[in-house]
């Protein structure tokens, strides 16, 4: 009977030190993770498209197409897992190649609008419809990701929790740098240059 | 020297990121216009659009137009109404947001979820590009907004998605658990009433088999089974004296045509397209 009584006790005092919050929280971050890695997704999917729809308008400047594969390919060599989130320096590196993606997309835009002949073709215009959707889209889950690691380290690091925390091993999360984040806040401009439909 | 530079770079960065960013508008009606393009009929009309495609479908559209969105870009300040908004129906995620920010001379159609695969990025900007811009660029603000709502309810029309609540009466075959709170209301009543009279054991026996007996009647015997089972146990449980059912939650008030209820809790992931004019 006393057995029992204490481990009603131990699972009270759990639950009131945030154990089960713990839970919850972690869970949010791990499905606001799982939407970033979705959308950087979405973007490296574009990527085989655009280089072939850019690689058709004669003599497209090499450098830009050469940075763009180079970062297509680092980017792919960093395992993109949900266990990221826990682990500081590949969080680091992982983010720092989807950094490099980005300029070298956003630079590739830039230089395409002197290809007029390419701009004006419909699968280039689509093509920057849905990359302005999937830079926004990661916008979107990058700032929710901000917020669910943000709670979640609040609660790691804040007493009472932080002891709950010590107990099992909870770790604060790693979150997108804020250096970066300025940078990042406002999705990259592929789109706006020109006013629409001309 | 250079402490009181660094002193006044902090303050700038202090004000810097004070400065406010425009708040979301409460959602009062399906069509919120704050600088004052649309007049009263207009409104309504447009009102009357959306709320028709409402109970026809059961998904839900706003229309936000306000003077700017600065310092925000546009996406940022409407991803904020839509989390804010909660457009759209739960899990169901089929809301559409039209903001349009008429000094800024930007526009943004902001899908949800759940219509990402009939209004792609790239069908939303050709809406905006084809319906909206055009009439813009002339000056027709109403017509615009007109034109566009009525694409992206077109363009709607082709998802399929779960009918409208309580809207074309409920098909033939009633479905039990619709029926399991009223059960369990039941059972606490009558349950604690044959208790009182026959005893623990006998009332509830009572109590399942009058559950079964009804349930036979409504839905055939198999489920009658589980029910009178369902009925003993939970009278036997003494749920009457547990307490804890109070809140039946789930059931939100019907939904009365003269006052819309607001957001259904939609979710959007930064889907759609942006222009300007």
């Amino acid at each position: 009977m006393r057995k029992y009584l204490l481990a009603l006790i131990a699972a009270l005092s759990l639950s009131g030190c945030g154990y089960n919050e713990f839970q919850t929280l972690d869970e949010g971050v791990k499905a606001a993770w799982s939407e970033v890695l979705n959308n950087y997704q979405r973007r490296a999917d574009l990527i085989p498209n655009l280089v072939s729809t850019v690689q058709g308008a004669a003599d497209f400047e090499k450098s830009t197409l050469v940075e763009l594969t180079n970062a297509r390919a680092s980017v792919g060599s960093i395992k993109a897992t949900p266990e990221l989130v826990n682990d500081p320096d590949g969080f680091a590196k992982f983010q720092a190649a989807q950094g490099q993606m980005t300029s070298a997309l956003s630079r590739l835009m830039v230089v395409a609008e002197n290809y007029p002949q390419l701009t004006a073709t419909k699968e280039f215009g689509e093509l920057r419809v849905e990359l302005a959707g999937a830079e926004n889209r990661i916008a979107v889950a990058r700032g929710r990701y901000i917020k669910s690691v943000e709670a979640y380290n609040i609660l790691a690091r804040q007493f009472p929790t932080n002891i709950t925390a010590m107990i099992f091993g909870y770790k604060p999360k790693a979150n997108f740098t804020v250096e970066n984040e300025k940078a990042i806040a406002v999705p990259p401009k592929v789109d706006f240059s020109k006013p629409a439909g001309k | 020297m250079r402490l009181i530079l660094a002193a006044l770079l902090a303050l700038g960065f202090c004000f810097g990121s004070a400065r406010a960013e425009v708040p979301v508008p409460p959602l009062k009606a399906r069509v919120t216009d704050l600088t004052g393009t649309l007049s009263a009929a207009q409104r309504d009309e447009l009102e009357a659009r959306i709320a028709a495609y409402e109970a026809k479908r059961g998904s839900q559209m706003a229309v936000l137009m306000l003077p700017t969105t600065k310092p925000e870009e546009i996406e940022q300040y409407s991803i904020r109404v839509a989390e804010a908004w909660k457009i759209g129906r739960r899990k169901v995620d089929d809301g559409l947001i039209l903001v349009v920010a008429k000094e800024d001379r930007t526009l943004r159609i902001e899908v949800g979820y759940g219509l990402e695969g009939v209004i792609p990025d790239s069908m939303a900007r050709r809406v905006i590009d084809e319906r909206i811009v055009p009439r813009f660029r002339a000056g027709d603000f109403y017509g615009g907004v007109r034109d566009g709502v009525d694409q992206l309810i077109r363009l709607a029309e082709g998802e399929k998605l779960p009918p409208p609540p309580a809207g074309g009466g409920h098909a033939a075959g009633a479905d039990p658990m619709q029926y399991l709170v009223p059960a369990i209301i039941f059972v606490v009543v009558v349950g604690s009433i044959f208790k009182a009279m026959l005893g623990r054991f006998p009332g509830s026996l009572a109590t399942g088999l009058v559950l079964g007996a009804i349930a036979w009647v409504l839905f055939g015997l198999a489920i009658s089974a589980l029910a009178a089972i369902l009925g003993f146990i939970l009278s036997i449980a003494n749920v009457g004296r547990g307490g804890g059912w109070a809140s039946g939650g789930g059931y939100s008030g019907g939904s009365s045509s003269s006052s819309w209820g607001g957001g259904g809790g939609g979710g959007f992931g930064g889907g759609g397209a942006s222009g300007r004019w």
